[in-house]
Order: structure tokens, then C-alpha cells, then sequence
């Protein structure tokens, strides 16, 4: 077996992250085997955004490593001046590394002058290289998997949220990634509009994805996570399997957090 | 018979069957009286405004028609016209380089950006005019090739720069000053989860900037730019400091001085400047149009837009005047911020 065929998908070993004198990740660590879900769980500002955005490189980490599919994010391993040296790789050799991986916003993120298959099209096109045609065949496809076969041609401005995120999981699932990360995917919804865009993430997880998903949906992550981690003030406070950190958690914070959004 | 029976059989008579409103009501408008008032009132100053000008002998109307199309003053129009689009055109492509050369993380694209909207902004257009029309004098020669070192091809500055195009150079040049300006607004007027979005896809910069971000600037850039555009247009007028004398201000001013006849020459001027303007303020509306549409839910699909148009304005207005959350590019605007706010 070749290293990366065993290699976890994504491993954050002692990432640290500081803002100015803003201590905001403080040693994470967190292993993410291939196929599985893990969902992030945890207080407002405790660092799970951070953590995410330090995954695809949209946050530059100040300390550790941050590894996807065995491959060293934002840096190349060099030797300066004899001893061993990380060097930042350029932006292009960025936004490679993060084509592979998928990423879904609170916010939805939609280009707004764009219609919904404009939106799936665009960086096929522009980042993957494929014909227009294709592209255009590739998007209905895949906004017809989230159920919009039928608002290819609207704007964001003319959809629901619940639509809209949709559209925009399909945006990052047309790039074909390996890895997808959510931050808080339904937190911006109507309550009535929640379920259809956790029933999409739901068929997604079946089909094998790996996952990262921060939420406060407690009964997703019972039902979907292969591993759930409590973070609070830029640490890992607890983490594993579901029955254990949401039904018998040890920590204290953990209990407290559970107490309040259940 | 009760009072709401009575009400719904009116209602049936008046809309058989195809109102799907119970009882609609049929309000009697509210009345404006002063509006009628004012209306009149300014009917009647206008017209007599109009009968001061047509029966004002002084405007000699006869010398306005055989004048307006004189070839001088046609030729004049189409050299007003290559120098505003010329110049714009021009100012437009550089001012989107200086303002994200303002916001780059490189600090010398930074200064240099800030430089050089401080000189042109901050010297009158005139100078500067004056100035390129002085190049060949201070400059006889330019040349390309190595500070202090050899030169590998040489010009003539009065060949390579003549009035034409120092006029054109020194209106683009200036204009690129405020242009960047108007694009910085633009530019920090879309939500920086925008190129975020487009960052996590794996765009590349060059590509979120024309894809992403510049197309949803727009809207905020278009508006003011036409009013730069119809500002040029009579600016245009200062090029005789080059000299340059072939422009329709200049035109028509030298047929009325030659003829004794000014004013007559000044109303087919103004009457040519109006008749641009017009043509631009449409062009501008289609412009706003395109760069609207998916802004607004319903009249991305109708063509119905005129409401569209005013709000679009109007938030363009919003967006560039007050401006002052803090944006990518603000935090990497370093010290020339304070400099060109
Ligand atoms: N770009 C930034 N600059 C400075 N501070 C930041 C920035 N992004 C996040 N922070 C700070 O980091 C902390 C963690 O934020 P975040 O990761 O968004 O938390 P969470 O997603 O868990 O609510 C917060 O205190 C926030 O203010
Ligand atoms: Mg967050």
C-alpha cells in the first residue's frame, strides 16, 4: 500500500493559530480518517471557524501542521541554512491544494450575478479546466442530485436559503473534492428550511464523503458522526465517538455546552 | 338586506367572477391639490422662458440652424466625442490597476498607487494639460534603455506625442486619478465572503478580481462613472492649454468670433453638449441594467426595471460615499489610507 492510501484524510497535529496577540487555536489536534464524519461541536468564538478555515489554507496556521491525504498544507519542506525549514507556497500552489478540497459557508457565499448553474459552472471552467459543455452537463447533474433540477436559471436573489445553500453544496461537489468542510450549513435557515439541506448532507455522508461539519444540530451529529469533538477557548476539550461526548461526556464543559443547546 | 351583502353584489357587478379579492376596495385617491398649483405655475414660466428665447433677435435663430452642421463644428463633435471615449477608456483600465494596485499586499505597488493619485488629484487638470503640451520642449527626445546606461531605440517627442494625443493623454491620465478612486469604493463594496467563496474553489486571484468581484463592483462603479463620463465630456473644452484647437468648444468659438455672431454659436454648442450627454445618460441606464441584474429577485426576470434602475443608484450612492467597514483591501491599505480619503 502506498503511504497515501493509509494516511488519514485530514490531520491538524498541534495547530496553533494567533491573531496579532490573539492566542485563537492553542495546540489542536484532530485525525479525520477517509469516508468518515466528523462534526465539530462548541461555544461561539472557541475557534471551530478558524479551525476549518485553517484547513484549506483560507487562515495561514502560525504553528503546527495541517496535513490533507498525507500532503503538508501551505508549505513545502525545505532546508535553509542547513537546518530543516518550511517555506510558503505560492499562491497558485494554494489554490491547487484547495480545488481538492470543498467548502460550504453559513452565509451560502452564491455569486449573486450568476444564476444557479452559472454558480456550479464557474470554476469547473476556471479552475478544473473543463469545456463549457461539460461543465454545463456536469452542474445540471449535480443540482438535480440536490433536488433543484428545476432552478438552474434562477438567481440566488430569486431562491430560499434552504435552496441556496443547496446550490451551493453542489457548487463545491462539482469540483469532485475529497474532502468537504461545513461551517455551521444551516445556522442562517428558517427553522423549516434546516431539514432539506441536513438531508442532502446526510445522502452525502452515505455515499462515502469525508466530512468536517461544524453545527449546532445535535441530532445530526448523533445520527451522522463517526466522531464528534467539543472545542472551547481554541482547545479540544473532548472527542469521540457520539454515544460517548453527546450522551456520557467526562468534561465538564462539555456537559454544561449540552446542557444549554439541547 | 345587510350592509356587506349589499357591498359584494356591487363588487360582482363590477368584476364578474375573475377577482379572486373578497370585497376588494376601491379607495378614492387621495387629492393633490398643490400639485396642480405648481404644475401651472411652471407652465407658465416656461413658457415664457420660450418666448424669451425664440423672440429674442439677439439669439439669431436663422445663424443657429445654418451653423450646426457646419463641417468645423461636425468635425469638432467627432474630435470631443474620440477625446471623451478615447480618454475614458483609457482612465478606466488604469484606474482598476491603481486601485488593486492600492489594495495589494505588495507595499511598493501600494506607495506607488498612492503617488500617483496624489499628483494627478492633486494638481489642477489644466497644468497638467499645459504641461503635455511643454513635453516636447522639455523632453526633445525620449528613449528606451538603461538609467544612465545605453539607449536602445530613441524617439522623437514631438512625433510620438503630438497635441492630439498629449490632450488625450493628459484628460486620461487626470481622470484615472478619480476613476481609482470610484473603483476603490466599488471594490470595497462587495462582501469579502465573495472572493472567499471563490478562494475555496481554488480560483486564482487574476480570476476572483475578473469574475467575482469586479462584475459585482459594478454597480456601485457605473453610476458615478457616468457623471465622470459627461464631466469629461465638457472638460474636453480645456485642451486648447495644449494647445489643441479642434475640438467643438473651441469650433464653434473661433466661427463666432470670426463672424460677430457668439452667441448663436454658443446655443448650437450647448445644443451638441446636450445632445452627447443625452446619448450617454441612456447608454448609462442599459449599463446599470446589465451589471443589476440577479440584485434584485423579480426584475432579474422582468423587464420592468425601471424602479431597478433608481435603487440600484441609489445604493451605488450608499455604497460609495459611506463606505468605512473594514474590508480586505482597508486592512492592507497601510499609511497612504489616510492620505487619499
Ligand atoms: N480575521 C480575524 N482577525 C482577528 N480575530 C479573528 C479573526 N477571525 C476570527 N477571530 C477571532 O477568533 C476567535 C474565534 O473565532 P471563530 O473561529 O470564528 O469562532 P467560532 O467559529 O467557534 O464561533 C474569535 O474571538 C474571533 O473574534
Ligand atoms: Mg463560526
Amino acid at each position: 500500500m502506498s503511504p497515501a492510501a493509509v494516511a488519514p484524510m485530514v490531520e491538524l497535529a498541534e495547530v496553533h493559530k494567533a491573531f496579532g496577540h490573539h492566542h485563537v487555536l492553542r495546540g489542536i489536534n484532530i485525525t479525520v480518517p477517509r469516508g468518515s464524519v466528523c462534526v465539530v461541536l462548541g461555544p461561539s468564538g472557541s475557534g471551530k471557524s478558524t479551525a476549518l478555515r485553517c484547513i484549506n489554507q483560507l487562515e495561514e496556521v502560525s504553528g503546527g501542521r495541517v496535513l490533507v491525504d498525507g500532503e503538508l498544507m501551505g508549505y513545502r519542506e525545505t532546508v535553509h541554512r542547513g537546518a530543516p525549514a518550511l517555506q510558503r507556497l505560492s499562491p497558485q500552489e494554494i489554490a491547487q491544494q484547495r480545488s481538492r478540497i470543498g467548502m460550504v459557508f453559513q452565509r451560502f457565499n452564491l455569486f449573486p450575478h450568476m444564476t444557479a448553474l452559472g454558480n456550479v459552472v464557474e470554476a469547473q471552467v476556471h479552475v478544473a479546466g473543463r469545456g463549457r459543455r461539460q461543465a454545463r452537463e456536469r452542474a445540471e447533474e449535480q443540482l438535480a442530485k440536490v433536488g433543484l433540477a428545476d432552478h438552474v436559471g434562477h438567481y440566488p436573489s430569486q431562491l430560499s436559503g434552504g435552496q441556496q445553500q443547496r446550490v451551493a453544496i453542489a457548487r463545491a461537489l462539482a469540483m469532485d473534492p475529497e474532502l468537504m468542510l461545513f461551517d455551521e450549513p444551516t445556522s442562517a435557515l428558517d427553522p423549516e428550511l434546516v431539514g432539506e439541506v441536513l438531508a442532502v448532507m446526510r445522502d452525502l455522508a452515505e455515499s462515502g464523503m469525508t466530512m468536517i461539519v461544524v453545527t449546532h444540530e445535535i441530532g445530526f451529529a448523533r445520527e451522522v458522526a463517526d466522531q464528534v469533538v467539543f472545542m472551547a477557548d481554541g482547545v479540544v476539550v473532548e472527542q469521540g465517538p457520539p454515544d460517548h461526548v453527546l450522551v456520557t461526556p467526562r468534561e465538564q464543559r462539555t456537559q454544561d455546552f449540552l446542557a444549554r443547546v439541547l | 338586506m345587510t350592509e356587506p351583502a349589499a357591498v359584494g353584489v356591487a363588487e360582482g357587478g363590477a368584476h364578474p367572477a375573475h377577482d379572486p379579492v373578497p370585497n376588494r376596495i376601491h379607495a378614492i385617491p387621495v387629492r393633490y391639490p398643490w400639485r396642480w398649483v405648481s404644475a401651472a405655475a411652471i407652465a407658465v414660466l416656461a413658457a415664457m422662458a420660450l418666448h424669451g428665447l425664440v423672440t429674442n433677435d439677439q439669439f439669431q435663430w436663422p445663424l443657429v440652424g445654418r451653423y450646426l452642421f457646419h463641417p468645423n463644428v461636425i468635425r469638432g463633435v467627432g474630435w470631443t466625442l474620440w477625446l471623451t471615449a478615447g480618454s475614458m477608456l483609457i482612465a478606466v483600465v488604469l484606474a482598476v490597476l491603481l486601485a488593486v494596485a492600492r489594495g495589494s499586499e505588495n507595499p511598493v505597488m501600494r506607495w506607488v498607487s498612492w503617488f500617483y493619485i496624489w499628483v494627478f488629484r492633486g494638481t489642477p487638470v489644466y497644468t497638467q494639460l499645459v504641461f503635455w503640451g511643454l513635453i516636447s520642449v522639455l523632453y526633445p527626445r525620449l528613449s528606451l534603455g538603461v538609467p544612465f546606461g545605453p539607449d536602445f531605440i530613441e524617439f522623437s517627442t514631438k512625433d510620438l506625442i503630438p497635441a492630439s494625443r498629449g490632450a488625450l493623454l493628459g484628460l486620461a491620465l487626470n481622470e484615472a486619478a478619480y476613476l481609482a478612486e470610484i473603483v476603490r469604493a466599488g471594490l470595497q463594496s462587495v462582501d469579502p465572503g465573495q472572493s472567499e467563496a471563490a478562494k475555496a474553489l481554488g480560483m486564482k486571484n487574476g480570476s476572483i478580481l475578473r469574475r467575482i468581484v469586479l462584475p459585482q463592483a459594478m454597480r456601485v462603479i457605473v453610476p458615478p462613472t457616468g457623471n465622470e463620463t459627461i464631466s469629461m465630456l465638457k472638460t474636453t473644452s480645456l485642451v486648447l492649454a495644449v494647445p489643441f484647437t479642434l475640438e467643438l468648444q473651441f469650433a464653434t468659438n473661433a466661427i463666432g468670433n470670426r463672424t460677430f455672431s457668439p452667441v448663436p454659436l454658443l446655443v448650437v454648442a450647448a445644443i451638441w453638449y446636450l445632445t452627447i450627454t443625452s446619448v450617454l445618460m441612456i447608454g448609462q441606464y442599459y449599463l446599470e441594467r446589465h451589471y443589476g441584474r440577479g440584485f434584485d429577485g423579480h426584475a432579474a426576470a422582468t423587464t420592468r426595471s425601471s424602479h431597478r434602475g433608481g435603487r440600484g443608484r441609489q445604493s451605488a450612492i450608499n455604497a460609495a460615499g459611506t463606505t468605512h467597514d473594514p474590508s480586505p483591501l482597508d486592512e492592507v491599505g497601510g499609511p497612504p489610507k489616510a492620505g487619499t480619503l
